[in-house]
């Protein structure tokens, strides 16, 4: 319906800078994680596969990553279990509220990560707000210390800032459910329950899936919760990435593993694309 | 005899017909905030009868469904199923089962799976679900579909998936919420015809809501005519036709001449128009079918009234035309004849005195 | 139970879902809560209850010069990125809305990835191209990160806004006469209003927090959240509390109004 030359200068522009800053960054980075370092802190382009050996052999880094799909995976789950209940309560039972709620969820999403993980450490601290509330009301004695500094931590701010994120998706493809089948359900004699089970939730596990899957790749690729609130024991693959690129100077290996990362979300993405085809029926 | 009394004694003839009364709507009002929906609603419903709830859009008909189905609650009023206080109970519970408008068949499920759903959750034996929902697809001819998903089935396809899903679950009474409105014309006729035969087949009551009067006559043992969120008249086909009680369902149904006119001395004036009648003096206004109004046949008859006009428009529907005719005062009477004549100009027109039927006013509902 | 009956009859299960929703609305707010509160407390961050409440600490932000000045980098930022993004985001929307060409799914899927993909990746994969180029790093380099990063959310915005344009409007313009450019402009682009400001708006907002991908394009300016690491690498202050305070009052009406431009836009079709 649209003219050539329409088409030419609608596409080009945005297809040559997305070619430029973001097609050939990842094919750089993919150069780079065959080089490797000299002592002299300067990058060498000899091509080998050491840094993806190094990966394989040093444990650290893969420890690290499976630590890091660990943290991931229970952050999804939290975050699943938090914001599907919501989600549902939003679009079956809020009624006119319905829109004043959504609103309300989606605020915290907006609001900087980084002033909601800095609330979160200062809340958890052994100084923190509620260290000293809990020994304010004598429930204990001396601080937490688990509560800073920890996986837990990390976990906690994570679902924190993730939750509304999951909770988009499955509130989309809830809404999406036409009334009439629920009403339909219904009138078959299914209780409310039943027609949950039976009717809304399979048909709002695409919203599920990618709910699960933006939870989980971005808590995987996450480096500021950690590097907060992490503490030593805390530590995710990417603040591996990071120092390699700051104090540990090895751009090379930090390039092979943001590759591999790389690789990692695309095939979930393509993996939970597929997943969602087939569950969605529409 | 009084306009009035013609009017109760059409209706109440139907309403007590001599089978038990299965479904019975007493004083039923529904409003929405302001908007008031339907108003002072009673009903009875037989066992084994086929009833349309006729009406345009926004009469109020689709809200009465509902409420009978269990998705809204009335505003005021009871529903009695039986010995039952129907409006009282969750629509899980009611022995009643409704065909949707669209259908609403389970994206997620096969046509297999969602015509044993209610079967399933009410958790009868397996070898009984298969048994009944094969006998169910058999029933609406759709066996061959049985493990297809419903969108790869048409829509004709889909409503008959429908009707089985709800069917298969023996309730007391089915809704239909229009279910044809979505089919063309002939599979609709089609439909028409199948839905009533499986309905004498199954026996039991059927409540089918449209706003196609054609459909309802066809179908019908009674027609419950809805306007503004109340009842006009409620009578088997042919009584709401050739005896309807207001000026509404004269037009609403069919085509009709309406005539104004009034009352002396036991002679009718209608404009230039004018018979015997044994009424009382007063306005009164008439429906006559064009099907009753003739070319003049030179017959000299009593009863029989005269008019004479000139034909503005003939419109042909195939086995009869429909002819406007402007009489000299200006006022229209549309004529039916069998389309046998070419073009006509100066016509005379002759109708039956008796075939002027008394309605009432219908005034307007806010 | 509601659950599409008219009137709200609140069982068992319907209740189990208010406590639920009302738990996650606390937790979802309560740190934001605690954060502004102690923006007020005079000891500082932590320990409870807060005890007597000041604006000594908002008087330190004002006097801080380093954080205004990353201010001011912010807005620049934003404002370039805003520009970048919508400038290729919109045709982009459009290239994909309506053009077929090859490699289209591959676009696509470029296009979106850095909605999604961890933001430590882009930055990352950037930085290695500016050391190739051989440029350094400065506030241009984090204008062409978020630039990039963000061409993705003017173009889902869009994209969303096309589907609902009807195509009988266009239709109808070029009946009567009107050829394709100026169909595009008198139609399709004043269709498009509200999901471009709303893009814009939102744009700008994720511009002004952003750290991920700055984090790896800084030079020696900082931007707002950039410099707020920086202070939080030493050390919390309240300060840090107050200035939070402030950002989150304006991201939220950022938002607020963001959504009501949506809502409007859904109610015009």
């Amino acid at each position: 319906m649209f003219s050539r030359a329409y088409k030419a200068a609608v596409t080009l522009p945005p297809l040559v800078w997305v070619t430029v800053f973001l097609l050939m960054p990842y094919l750089l980075m993919f150069c780079y994680s065959f080089w490797s370092v000299s002592a002299s802190q300067t990058i060498v382009h000899s091509w080998n596969l050491d840094n993806y050996g190094q990966l394989l052999r040093v444990d650290v880094y893969w420890q690290t990553l499976l630590r890091s799909m660990w943290i991931a995976a229970r952050v999804t789950v939290f975050s699943l279990v938090l914001g599907y209940p919501l989600a549902y309560f939003l679009s079956f039972y809020a009624g006119k509220k319905k829109d004043l709620l959504y609103q309300l969820v989606i605020i915290p999403l907006w609001v900087s990560y980084l002033v909601r993980a800095y609330a979160w450490k200062t809340i958890l601290g052994s100084d923190g707000v509620l260290n000293t509330l809990l020994q304010y009301v004598h429930l204990t004695k001396h601080p937490l210390e688990f509560l800073l500094y920890s996986p837990f931590a990390v976990v906690l701010t994570l679902t924190h800032i993730y939750t509304p994120f999951s909770f988009l998706p499955i509130y989309a493809a809830l809404e999406h459910i036409p009334r009439h089948l629920v009403e339909a359900s219904h009138d078959l004699g299914a209780t409310p329950g039943q027609t949950f089970w039976k009717v809304i939730l399979p048909l709002s596990i695409p919203g599920v899936v990618a709910g699960a899957t933006f939870a989980f790749v971005l808590s995987l690729g996450d480096f500021l919760a950690p590097l907060l609130l992490g503490g030593p024991s805390g530590i995710m693959i990417s603040n591996i990435v990071v120092s390699l690129f700051g104090a540990a100077y090895n751009w090379p290996l930090g390039a092979a593993i943001s590759f591999c990362m790389l690789l990692l979300v695309v095939t979930l993405l393509v993996f939970s694309e597929r997943l969602e085809k087939k569950w969605s029926f529409s | 005899m009084t306009t009035s009394e013609m009017a109760v004694i059409t209706t109440s003839a139907s309403d007590r017909a001599g089978r038990d009364s299965l479904l019975s709507i007493r004083k039923v009002a529904k409003h929405f905030g302001k908007n008031v929906v339907l108003r002072d609603i009673s009903l009875d419903v037989a066992e084994g009868e086929f009833l349309t709830i006729l009406g345009e859009s926004g009469s109020g008909k689709t809200t009465l469904l509902r409420i009978i189905a269990g998705f809204e609650t009335a505003s005021a009023g009871e529903v009695w199923m039986g010995e039952e206080r129907l409006d009282r109970q969750p629509p899980y519970r009611r022995r009643v089962n409704t065909v949707f408008q669209h259908y609403a068949l389970f994206p997620h499920l096969t046509v297999e799976q969602n015509v044993a759903y209610g079967l399933r959750v009410a958790k009868r034996p397996e070898v009984e679900i298969a048994s009944r929902v094969a006998e169910a697809l058999e029933k609406v001819k759709m066996s061959v579909y049985a493990k297809s998903k419903p969108s790869k089935i048409s829509g004709g396809q889909q409503q008959r998936i429908a009707l089985a899903r709800a069917l298969v679950n023996r309730p007391r009474l089915l809704l239909l919420d229009e279910p044809l409105s979505a089919l063309d014309a002939n599979l609709r006729r089609q439909m028409q015809v199948e839905l009533k035969s499986l309905q004498r087949e199954v026996g039991i009551s059927f409540i089918f809501v449209t706003h196609d009067q054609e459909e309802a006559m066809v179908m019908s043992d009674r027609i419950a005519l809805l306007r503004s969120g109340e009842l006009e008249q409620v009578a088997t086909p042919r009584e709401i036709y050739g005896r309807p009680a207001t000026a509404y369902a004269a037009q609403f149904i069919g085509h009709t001449n309406l005539l104004k006119g009034e009352v002396r001395g036991g002679t009718v004036r209608c404009g230039l128009l004018t018979w015997a009648a044994a009424l009382p003096d007063g306005p009164a206004l008439f429906s006559l079918r064009p099907e009753n109004v003739r070319l003049a046949t030179g017959n000299s008859a009593a009863g029989i009234v005269r008019a004479r006009g000139r034909v503005r428009h003939q419109a042909f529907h195939g086995a009869t035309e429909l002819i406007r005719v402007e009489c000299a005062d200006g006022s229209v009477l549309v004529v039916r004849t069998p389309g046998s004549g070419g073009a006509l100009n100066d016509v005379e027109l002759e109708f039956t005195a008796t075939d002027a039927i008394l309605v009432r006013e219908s005034p307007e509902r806010i | 139970m509601e659950l599409l009956v008219s009137e709200t009859r609140f069982d068992s299960g319907s209740r189990w879902l208010l406590c639920h929703t009302v738990a996650v609305f606390a937790f979802l707010y309560l740190p934001i809560a605690v954060l502004i509160l102690y923006s007020f407390n005079g000891e500082g961050v932590g320990g409870f209850p807060p005890h007597h409440l000041t604006l000594d600490w908002y008087r330190t932000l004002f006097a801080d010069g380093p954080i205004w000045d990353s201010v001011l980098n912010s807005l620049q930022v934003a404002f370039a990125a805003m520009a970048i993004s919508l400038t290729f985001g919109v045709p982009a929307a459009l290239a994909l809305e309506r053009a077929q060409f090859p490699g289209k799914a591959l676009f696509r899927r470029l296009v979106l990835l850095p909605l999604i993909l961890p933001g430590i990746i882009t930055g990352l994969s950037l930085l290695m191209l500016f050391n190739v180029m051989g440029s350094k790093l400065s506030l241009l380099t984090i204008v062409l990160g978020h630039g990039t990063a963000l061409i993705s959310v003017a173009t889902t915005e869009v994209f969303a806004g096309l589907q609902k344009l009807d195509r009988a409007q266009e239709e109808a313009s070029l009946d009567l006469g009107a050829n394709y450019w100026q169909t595009f402009w008198r139609i399709t682009v004043p269709n498009l209003k509200l999901p471009i400001i709303g893009a814009a708006l939102l744009i700008f907002t994720l511009s002004m927090d952003e750290i991920a991908v700055s984090f790896f394009l800084i030079g020696r300016d900082n931007t707002l959240p950039l410099e707020i690491w920086g202070r939080l690498r030493r050390g919390i202050t309240p300060e840090i509390n107050a200035v939070s305070t402030i950002i989150f009052v304006f991201s939220l009406v950022a938002i607020v109004f963001w959504y009501r431009l949506r809502v409007r836009g859904e109610g015009t079709t």
